[in-house]
């Protein structure tokens, strides 16, 4: 404990880690170090190797180059096992328990209490009862783990990893699902942990946290090493800098462009009408007219049907009633099959399930939509294949910039390129994306608005779906608000707002059908309403990205 | 049967008045201060019970086999009998050590398609070292360490190789019912002193009941894998395995060790049931047990078990063996019926367990 702040004696470091899955190299030459009785935070975007980085360390991963010491011993785990056996204790950042044990297991498992040989339930429910009432938890031990909410999961992992008396904790993204409340609970627990000298690693999105609790930071992008930072040292706005790597002008320019733009809304420009379209128990009938070359945002919370209305429209979900027409002609979608014949592409929000085959490689991802267009008898040609998928690497930046990389092992930015990659392929006349930015780094994020504002200026329109109302209000012409399965709303953007879009979002009543009344009523709406409307909005994990910059940028 | 549709409550919140007189016992009037003793709280209780993923099917299971056995008891005439419930354990004793095997394989998620080839080899393999002088305290030893090894070989195939256990598994049938066949074409009796003695041995319990000596072994066997899964460290990771097997090996849990094990407990019990099988037969053929891997896995799954593993009870799946035992033993009252119909019957069960097993995921 005297060494609280000596920089001489880490309790980990690591040096010259390399890490590299077929086709990426996820760490390159990184070093790292803890020291004890301090808060570390390591920082970068999604895709820097953070998570890489903690799971070299807790033996999941086997490192390929570099090595690791424990207070001052070199280790070499081969296993999650070894290193909590070490005093490595970790939380990860999706939660690893069993939902078929109960609370007290998920707790103790691996070091039940034993009499005679036995595991001892009773002592076993008692501690994980003192554990629990340690984090200020109310719930009983002896309940499956599987009938808790996710925020008190995320606690039980935290009081698993603090009963083993750790030299250091590892929390990855611990607040991602508290509340405040929680939040604060939490903090104390890491503070006294922090006096009694265990080095606490700790990784969260939100800056404002990272601020409040950590002594110390790591910056990582791309694998490779930034640098290491105290925290009191170093002003928001260069640690984002740091983060990204580039200027954070991308932005600003998007905001004075989506004003330039002007949208032909005449009837001769409508390509997609969608009248009184809907699916029972889905979305109920409404309407919405695409002119080429617009973006049409979808505004409102999760379960408001914004998803399920693009479903419609993507030949996903058959709508049963009202009528679709392209190009002036009345259709019917029954299947994606269809819609991409009429070239309309539907990029799902389900990334991992319904969008990407993490087994397949980068190029055989992007083919995949332009080959089943053609008909699987018809093979696109290596050569052509090759050229395709080089010009979206190159055009999107995806990397790492091997064709021949499986997409699993690329970061949720980069796959989601590679997606978009896939469905521009086709040459669609209507793109509808899903949450096209969500889970992803603000540089991605950045490229992938831009390239909406390409597309839309070439012709293409763009049905644009997102939980970050600033994302839809810099990217859209047209904003559609829903609520409740119902659309509320189908306005112009010009002078729209967060708070106008969240009180519209909050209440239903605001005049449907004239949108200038609807904007005049939305700043009439009590606050008490766009707080709570905030208050509910699904909290993306990037959300708090945005504020960075901002917060950075003043 | 409309509580049972409502989306499950929980226990504390108070029911909405409006719903009351809906109630199954009229708990209308009953102010808003009511006891959980109430009609509504029990019929609450039993909701949660039954819709619980943990003991809603081996209660499913249980109460089923006490229906079927009064069923059995009001239609035929010395049917409600101790005797006839203890015939249900001496006819199943392996079938009893074969679902506790099945049972450990099935928690971790795995299955295990062997059991039946192994009761057959073994059978043979007693069958043909008795013929030629061995002592049956020696056989027997042997044959459960080859049985064994044979499920640590499978083990380790589905654990280094990354084989499907499905696949492994049947790798391991075709080679124990092909190596049945190398022993020899025909049936192999066995005359063995005390084989034939461990075969008519009864145990009398007093009051005309009794019961044979494999029973015992079974209910052995029975009891060790109850203590193995709920009061061991091994046993635990077993059901955590089933529960998740990443978040297991990130906790640190002995992942690699216990999913290995499973298959050579499956396989010792398989030994043991194929000794069992011959003190019932006293013979050894080629061709005996097959398809038994499939009873066990009914019983195992119809005693509540679920096939993904990580949710279920050693005990059910006694109750599984006994619900088809019974239905076999009804059968058999009936006289008119051919036993293919226990086959039938066996589907029909399965199909509404598997049903229920869905509609109970989904209401949750």
């Amino acid at each position: 404990m005297t060494h609280h702040t000596d920089p001489a004696a880490p309790v980990v470091e690591m040096r010259g880690i390399s890490i590299s899955f077929p086709g990426v190299k996820a760490l390159d030459g990184v070093d790292f170090r803890m020291f004890p009785g301090e808060v570390h935070s390591l920082m970068g975007e999604n895709g820097a190797g953070k998570s890489t980085l903690i799971k070299a360390l807790t033996g999941v991963y086997l490192i390929d180059s570099g090595t690791i010491a424990l207070a001052g011993e070199q280790v070499a785990f081969s296993g999650p096992a070894q290193a909590q056996a070490a005093g490595i204790s970790t939380v990860y950042q999706e939660v690893n328990l069993l939902p078929n044990l109960s609370v007290a297991e998920n707790i103790m498992l691996g070091r039940e209490p034993r009499r005679f040989g036995a595991i001892d339930w009773r002592a076993m429910r008692r501690r994980s009862a003192e554990l629990l009432a340690g984090l200020n938890l109310d719930i009983d031990p002896g309940s499956l783990l599987g009938d808790h909410s996710l925020a008190v999961q995320q606690l039980i992992a935290i009081a698993r990893a603090i009963d083993v008396q750790a030299k250091v904790l590892i929390l990855d993204e611990p607040t991602s699902s508290l509340d405040t409340d929680e939040v604060a609970e939490l903090f104390r627990v890491i503070r006294s942990l922090k006096e009694q000298g265990v080095a606490i690693l700790f990784v969260s999105h939100f800056l404002d946290q990272v601020y409040e609790i950590c002594d110390r930071l790591t910056v990582l992008r791309n694998g490779k090493l930034v640098g290491e930072y105290l925290v009191e040292e170093l002003l928001r706005i260069d640690l984002v800098q740091k983060m990204i790597g580039k200027e954070l002008t991308t932005l600003d320019d998007l905001e004075q462009r989506a004003r330039s733009v002007v949208v032909d809304e005449s009837d001769a420009a409508l390509f997609v009408n969608a009248a009184k379209l809907g699916r029972r128990g889905a979305i109920h009938p409404a309407d919405l007219p695409i002119a080429a070359g617009e973006v049409v945002g979808l505004a409102g919370l999760l379960g408001s049907g914004r998803t399920e209305f693009a479903r419609l429209l993507g030949g996903i979900d058959r709508a049963d009633t009202g009528e679709l027409t392209v190009r002036g002609k009345a259709i019917k979608l029954r299947t994606p099959r269809q819609a991409i014949s009429h070239r309309i592409a539907f990029s799902s929000e389900n990334r991992r399930d319904e969008g990407i085959v993490g087994d397949l490689t980068v190029r055989d991802n992007i083919v995949l939509a332009l080959q089943a267009d053609r008909g699987w008898f018809r093979p696109i040609p290596k050569r052509k294949q090759d050229e395709l998928a080089q010009s979206y690497i190159q055009a999107l930046n995806i990397r790492p910039g091997n064709p021949d990389a499986l997409v699993r092992n690329l970061s949720g930015g980069n796959q989601q390129k590679v997606l978009l990659a896939r469905w521009l392929a086709i040459a669609p006349r209507l793109l509808i994306l899903d949450e096209p930015t969500r889970g992803i780094d603000i540089g991605a994020k950045a490229e992938i608005q831009k390239l909406v504002f390409t597309l839309a200026e070439n012709g293409m329109s763009v049905l644009f779906i997102s939980a970050e109302l600033e994302e839809v209000l810099r990217l859209s012409h047209r904003i559609v608000v829903l609520r409740d399965r119902h659309v509320v709303a189908d306005l112009e953007n010009d002078g729209l707002t967060v708070d106008s879009l969240l009180a519209l979002i909050a209440d239903g009543s605001v005049s449907v059908e004239e949108p200038g009344e609807a904007d005049a009523a939305a700043p009439a709406v009590t606050a008490g309403a766009a707080v709570a409307a905030s208050a509910t909005a699904p909290a993306p994990p990037t959300a708090p990205t945005t504020d960075e910059t901002e917060g950075g940028r003043r | 049967m409309t509580k049972l549709l409502d989306a499950p409550a929980s226990p504390a919140r108070p029911s909405r008045p409006g719903r009351a007189g809906r109630g199954a016992s009229g708990g209308g009037p009953t102010g808003p201060g009511r006891t959980p003793l109430s009609a509504r709280g029990i019929a609450t209780g039993i909701r949660n019970l039954l819709t619980s993923p943990k003991y809603g099917p081996v209660t499913v299971t249980a109460i089923l086999f006490v229906a079927i056995f009064i069923v059995g008891g009001v239609r035929y005439r010395g049917f409600f009998s101790g005797q006839v419930f203890l015939n249900l354990l001496v006819d199943n004793s392996y079938l009893i050590v074969l679902a506790v095997g099945m049972t450990f394989v099935i928690l971790t998620g795995g299955i295990d398609l062997s059991v039946g080839a192994v009761v057959a080899l073994s059978g043979m393999i007693a069958a043909s070292l008795l013929q030629t002088g061995w002592s049956p305290g020696v056989v027997i030893p042997l044959i459960l360490v080859l049985t064994s090894v044979l499920g640590l070989l499978v083990g380790l195939m589905i654990h280094v190789f990354k084989v499907q256990p499905f696949i492994a598994t049947l790798a391991a049938m075709f080679l124990a019912r092909g190596l049945c066949y190398v022993i020899s074409q025909n049936s192999i009796s066995i005359t063995d002193a005390t084989f034939v003695e461990l075969a008519v041995a009864r145990i009398p319990l007093g009051g005309n009941l009794s019961i044979t000596p494999s029973v015992v072994i079974a209910l052995v066997v029975v009891a060790i894998a109850v203590w193995v899964l709920h009061a061991t460290r091994f046993g635990r990771t077993v059901y955590a395995i089933g529960g998740g097997e990443h978040s297991g090996l990130l906790m640190g849990l002995p992942v690699a060790r216990t999913k290995v094990l499973v298959y050579v407990i499956s396989g010792f019990c398989s030994g043991l049931a194929g000794v069992l099988f011959t003190f019932y037969t006293l013979s050894g053929y080629p061709l005996t047990a097959i398809g038994t891997e499939l009873d066990a896995i009914a019983a195992v799954v119809i005693g509540g078990t679920l096939l993904t593993g990580g949710y279920g009870f050693v005990l059910g799946s006694v109750l599984g063996v006994l619900v088809l035992g019974v239905i076999q033993t009804i059968i058999t009252f009936e006289g008119t019926l051919s036993s293919w119909w226990t086959k039938i019957f066996i589907g029909a069960l399965l199909l509404v367990f598997i049903l229920q097993k869905v509609l109970t995921a989904r209401r949750r």
